[in-house]
């Protein structure tokens, strides 16, 4: 991947996320914060492929803690979003589909 | 694997992220989004694994299942009134994975660094170290560890300008001669701007840090992945930023408050500003009826019935009571709403969160704009634990903090019972008219208790 493509894929990301996450209302704006947050647990990526790389001891333990806390990040956060929305109830239309 | 179906599948796990987020939209199909993110990633994680040749280590299993299982523990151990520093404990750890990632491209790993890998290796420290010592500092301020005050030290603004133009300085060094002293300096230098960044922030201003916050964590995701060019980090990184930054806009704009006030400026709290006397209690019109039989009158005559919860609720863990209340009323064939100010909280949403906990029908839950053109044909309100979000000095009292900020117009109602702690400002520092209003009735004191003696009186 070259620097530019990478760059088109930010800005065109960043517009497409802006558009779709405008449609959440209010009500959710805390599950949808917490599963963003999960998301950002992505990084844990970037991590494995460092992990692959590291070439000394002391790189591999960065690697490794890397891979911890994005771990953590990544599956606290979406199984915490998910205890939320469970909790969202209505009289009409109890279940989700 | 070849480059062409990692692109493709790549894209395949964007765009069901993306879908992910618009299935949010709506409380009945949010589950079915979120699960649909989690399963992108896990299919982003096993393609890394494949790529990058590591399928077989059993260090990155075990690494993968320590994480992952802890993880979870903390996810189903946590309380919902515990969630605000939940989230922001989380935002640190993917903020702090970020740095970590970046480091690890300055220390070499295999490769030669180009200066764009370079650059943002630095940045991605940067923000990544930012966004863990200030979540960690906004977490323990919302969990009482740390005092929730805003902390002003000597020269703070100057403080803040030094650590960001040697944080710029450092990285600019870095990129061009990359040093492992730097790189750690440069850590060092940034987890302290985070701090020193976070601590001047109050209470009421959490909601709006913490989607900050949100984005930045975001945006080190994105930036790690510019520093290992790896196009998933990148996309899904900007759109978290792009969602953070959202957020960040709807809790400025409902506080009335401008982003760099609450990072730089002096913010005026403490300031008892001059609010117009509304309606002075004259001696014949005080009540001689207690508040609390006064309450049940008002709202045993009421037909149409909001109730605004605030902070206050929160502390005072009383969605319960409210939900309680709420069944009473309605059985007594009353009409009742839920009036949500946005920032009413210490997080987005965070009303309804607890609410919807209680067991609340989340249809009954009402925005301002909604509200707030009703509330001369409400009957009574019902506030618990806010001040600040009904305040009707924000109309008037020009040059308090709060002033220009949308409130909640309860004034307009007829008959207001007020359950707060006590008839202090709130948060903002500006005195409450309602308080000395004659349709106001108070309730003071814990809003659990209040709101159970409330229901008990209701229903005897």
């Amino acid at each position: 991947m070259t620097p530019i493509i990478l760059i088109i894929v930010f800005v065109v990301a960043l517009v497409v996320g802006y558009r779709a996450i405008s449609s959440v209302p209010s009500l959710l704006h805390t599950p949808l914060m917490s599963g963003m947050n999960a998301l950002s647990g992505v990084v844990v990526l970037g991590a494995l492929v460092a992990f692959a790389m590291a070439l000394t001891t002391g790189e591999q333990i960065f690697a490794i803690a890397a891979i911890i806390l994005a771990m953590v990040n990544l599956v606290g956060g979406f199984v915490v979003t998910d205890r939320m929305l469970r909790m969202f109830k209505s009289k009409e239309g109890d279940r989700a589909e | 694997m070849s480059s062409i179906v990692y692109n493709i599948l790549s894209l395949v796990f964007i765009v069901g992220v993306v879908r992910g987020i618009q299935l949010m939209s709506s409380p009945k199909t949010a589950r079915q989004g979120n699960l649909l993110g989690a399963v992108a990633m896990a299919g982003a994680m096993i393609v890394t694994l494949i790529q990058a040749e590591i399928l077989s280590s059993l260090t990155v299993y075990a690494t993968l299942i320590i994480g992952g299982a802890v993880g979870y523990w903390l996810a189903i151990k946590v309380k919902m009134t515990e969630m605000p520093q939940m989230v922001a404990l989380f935002n640190a750890l993917g903020g702090g994975a970020s740095a970590l990632v970046s480091v690890l491209v300055l220390m070499g790993g295999a490769s030669e660094i180009t200066l764009f890998n370079g650059f943002n290796s630095n940045l991605g420290l940067a923000v990544g170290a930012v966004t863990f010592s200030g979540s960690i500092v906004a977490a323990g301020k919302l969990a009482a560890l740390l005092p929730q005050r805003q902390v002003h030290l000597n020269h703070h603004n100057l403080i803040s300008i030094l650590l960001f133009g040697l944080t710029c300085l450092l990285i600019l060094v870095n990129t061009v001669a990359v040093s492992a002293l730097l790189t750690g300096l440069l850590g060092l230098l940034t987890l302290l701007l985070g701090v020193i960044i976070a601590i001047r922030v109050g209470g009421a201003d959490m909601p709006i840090t913490i989607s900050l916050l949100n984005s930045l964590s975001g945006v080190a995701g994105a930036i790690a992945g510019f520093a290992t060019n790896n196009v998933l980090l990148v996309a899904i990184g900007a759109i978290i930023g792009a969602s953070g930054l959202i957020l960040t806009q709807i809790m400025c704009r409902a506080m009335n408050r401008q982003l760099t006030k609450i990072i730089f400026a002096t913010a005026p709290v403490g300031t008892v500003a001059e609010v117009e006397e509304a309606a002075p209690i004259t001696a014949a019109e005080v009540e001689t009826e207690p508040p609390l039989e006064r309450s049940v009158r008002v709202l045993g005559e009421a037909q149409k019935v909001v109730i605004v919860p605030g902070y206050g609720m929160a502390l005072a863990q009383a969605q319960h009571k409210v939900k309680e209340l709420v069944d009473l009323l309605e059985r007594m064939g009353k009409e009742v709403k839920i009036a949500i100010h946005p920032v009413a909280g210490r997080m987005p949403g965070h009303m309804n969160v607890l609410l919807a906990e209680a067991d609340l029908d989340y249809e009954k839950f009402v925005e301002i704009d909604a509200i707030n053109p009703e509330f001369p044909e409400v009957d009574a309100v019902v506030v618990v634990g806010a001040n600040d979000v009904i305040n009707p000095a924000a109309n008037t009292a020009e040059g308090t903090p709060i002033y220009g900020m949308p409130v909640l117009d309860v004034a307009a109602a007829k008959q207001i019972i007020i359950c707060n702690y006590d008839t202090k400002p709130g948060y903002a520092g500006v005195d409450n008219p309602l308080y000395k209003m004659e349709r106001s009735i108070l309730l003071l004191g814990d809003a659990a208790e209040s709101l159970a003696k409330l229901n008990a009186a209701l229903s005897a």
